[in-house]
């Protein structure tokens, strides 16, 4: 599904992904974590289109197709979601007409036809009950003054009306208290399918305690530098990311 | 001979030749306010109040003397056509600056006196029509040569919902327009009135307009006024609104500036009752070489009122918008509130936005704020709304649409509203 090979990519001037290699599978759930710094956001916006990065070197195959040849909403009617970690307030436009217009542009793209307003409607109260996000919220200013656990909620809702392909969940978890990092992941993991994947970024291990991935990677100094299973997650929550900063000064 | 004095000359010998011989009304007046022009002479690049207008250049290099003071009511048939279905029940209109009574059709209650103010004034000599007297240089222009105006008398106690549509119009397809017009309103103790008023000119000859308003609202009365000003001629327009708030009146203004050559609002508010409530609003989009300048004053002279501006700025191609606002609350206005905000979002790199604040607070027992900013559209939320499929032209649309919205869900009059917001979307590509 998602072929990422040999990326570098930059900021300004200052490079921060060494030659990420990755290979997501649909029915997969990967997690990357890392210490700060260590260009896990950034993997996810270049995985999502963000323009203030640039892919020096490498490629990313999506289902097919070159991602990076796309512009961040063609990404979105392929099937990329991001769930970002810092939701945008923006004064004036509901969550209900974003969602609607957003659902409709990917339905034209894909020679589907526009939900009128009772289908939308009806689509959406049942992907509320998915995240337990109040319904009169979702008429409001999008993410305006929305608790920061209400933003991540409604990330989620988003998530559940779009059905991506493959999602990535950039620190979903960062300010969550238990119950709505509960009902987050309950909410994600409801969407896992055997044709979809998701990547989860994160510097805790906890999120993975109710996501439960199928592989770990740990990012370092933007490059993937150990690789393996749920197990690699607790390792590293015991030993914390010095653990894996020593091994690799010994190297 | 330097350069300025030749200006300096250019201006008095331009100044000097006024006439309004024409005109047999009012003359005392006319003579008053062309005295104190005189002593005051055009603004110019220097003045404080117009550095950002050039009103005086453009006035001086399109119009002479002659041509400023010459008014005729001539005007094309086809001038009726810039009408609005819209605003067709209960409208007045002006043709050139003159009372076109064949295109106005008054339906407003029978109580309220709506008529032309020459024919009022000669009527009743002694109607106190320029009382809150102007002392801006265009004011003082409009007092010497203007040509008619209205006057409208709402008694107490009665309500008027219905908006009463004022237009102006202006035929320049062969000549040029120099049109004047004074209004005149009270709203009664109790009493409450609307006006929604345009201007729109056919052909693209230079047209020089100004208007001068004086509205008195009474104790407890509502008063709501509208601007639209979307004049696809070549316009120089100066308005002059001064509105005096008695106790416990309420005053609502929207002004709208979607296209024009250069704008000059100069819209004054005298707070000079307890328990007054006051709202502007203004919404400017523009593009092309549109400049629109903002100029609000708002006097608290009394104490326990509450003013509230806001002022927003969307501004493409080569426009320029400028936004000065005064408050003065007065030594013994205590317990005033007043708030202000002028946003800009400049949209191409062409544009520029002046904006001022100017509070003067003489009184301690006060909560006052304003705050202006301008800026680009936000990129961020921009890469949000196009993460979830939204093209980038709808996404850009819907932001900047989302943010005229503000003014425009304010807007009372539904029939008002949906006309603005027809305007907004189409002109803000909304399409989603």
């Amino acid at each position: 599904m998602l072929k990422i090979k040999n990326i570098h990519a930059r900021v300004e001037d200052k490079t921060i992904l060494n030659g990420i290699n990755l290979d997501v599978k649909p029915g997969e759930v990967h997690a990357i974590m890392g210490p700060n710094g260590s260009g896990k956001s950034t993997l996810a916006s270049v995985l999502a289109g963000r323009e203030d990065f640039e892919v020096t070197e490498g490629s990313i195959e999506f289902l097919g197709k070159d991602l990076l040849k796309m512009s961040p909403e063609d990404r979105a009617r392929e099937g990329v979601f991001l769930a970002f970690q810092y939701p945008v307030e923006i004064p004036g436009v509901s969550t209900v007409n974003f969602m609607k217009t957003a659902l409709n542009k990917i339905r034209e793209y894909r020679g589907q036809d526009t939900l009128d307003a009772v289908s939308f409607l009806t689509l959406m109260k049942e992907k509320i009950k998915l995240v337990d996000i109040d319904q009169s919220l979702l008429s409001r200013s999008l993410n305006e003054s929305f608790s920061g656990g209400e933003k991540k909620r409604n990330e989620i809702f988003q998530m559940a009306m779009l059905e991506p392909k493959l999602a990535i969940l950039d620190e979903t978890d960062s300010g969550l208290d238990i119950d709505a990092l509960r009902i987050v992941a309950n909410g994600v993991n409801k969407l896992q399918t055997k044709d979809n994947a998701t990547i989860i970024v994160t510097h805790y291990q906890r999120l993975l305690d109710y996501i439960v991935p199928d592989y770990v990677h740990v990012l370092y100094n933007g490059k993937i530098v150990k690789s393996g299973t749920k197990e690699l997650a607790m390792e590293l929550e015991e030993k914390g990311y010095d653990w894996i900063k020593s091994e690799m000064e010994v190297a | 001979m330097n350069t300025a004095t030749k200006k300096e000359n250019i201006s008095s010998s331009f100044i000097e030749s006024f006439d309004f011989a024409q005109f047999q009304f009012a003359v005392e007046q006319r003579t008053k306010a062309y005295e104190a022009f005189k002593a005051m002479g055009l603004p110019d690049a220097k003045s404080e109040e117009y550095k950002f207008a050039p009103v005086s250049k453009w006035l001086t290099k399109h119009f002479s003397a002659a041509e400023l003071s010459t008014q005729a009511i001539a005007a094309n048939e086809s001038v009726k056509d810039l009408l609005n279905p819209e605003f067709a029940e209960n409208r007045v209109v002006f043709v050139n600056g003159f009372y076109n009574k064949a295109l106005s059709s008054i339906t407003s209650d029978s109580k309220i006196t709506i008529q032309p103010l020459g024919e009022a004034i000669a009527s009743n000599p002694s109607l106190p029509f320029d009382q809150l007297n102007t002392t801006d240089p265009f004011g003082l222009v409009n007092s010497t040569l203007w040509s008619d105006g209205l006057y409208i008398n709402v008694p107490k106690n009665i309500t008027e919902k219905k908006p009463l549509f004022i237009h102006y119009l202006h035929d320049a397809s062969s000549n040029k327009v120099s049109a004047h017009t004074k209004l005149f309103v009270t709203v009664g103790e109790n009493a409450s009135f609307n006006i929604i008023e345009k201007t729109d000119t056919l052909g693209d000859q230079p047209v020089f307009n100004t208007i001068n308003e004086e509205i008195i609202v009474e104790e407890n009365a509502f008063f709501n006024y509208c601007k639209i000003q979307n004049d696809a001629g070549q316009l120089t327009h100066v308005a002059n609104t001064t509105i005096h708030q008695h106790k416990s009146s309420r005053t609502d203004t929207y002004t709208f500036t979607l296209n024009g050559k250069l704008i000059r609002n100069n819209l004054n508010i005298i707070i000079d009752g307890e328990g007054c409530d006051s709202h502007f609003y203004g919404l400017y989009l523009t593009n092309g070489d549109t400049l629109v300048d903002n100029h609000t004053t708002v006097d608290h002279k009394k104490p326990n009122s509450f003013s509230n501006q806001l002022y927003k700025g969307l501004m493409d191609g080569k426009s320029k918008g400028v936004f000065n606002g005064k408050i003065f609350v007065r030594p013994h206005a205590q317990k005033t509130n007043a708030f202000q905000s002028n946003r800009n979002l400049l949209l191409s790199e062409d544009t520029t936005v002046n904006t001022k604040p100017q509070l003067e607070i003489w009184a301690d027992d006060v909560k006052c704020s304003h705050g202006c900013t301008t800026g680009q559209l936000d990129k961020e939320a921009l890469f949000y709304l196009q993460s979830r499929g939204i093209p980038k032209a709808t996404a850009k649309a819907m932001l900047l649409y989302a943010f005229a919205g503000e003014v425009l869900d304010v807007i009372k009059d539904e029939q008002l509203k949906n006309y603005i917001d027809s305007i907004v979307s189409e002109r803000l590509h909304k399409v989603y």
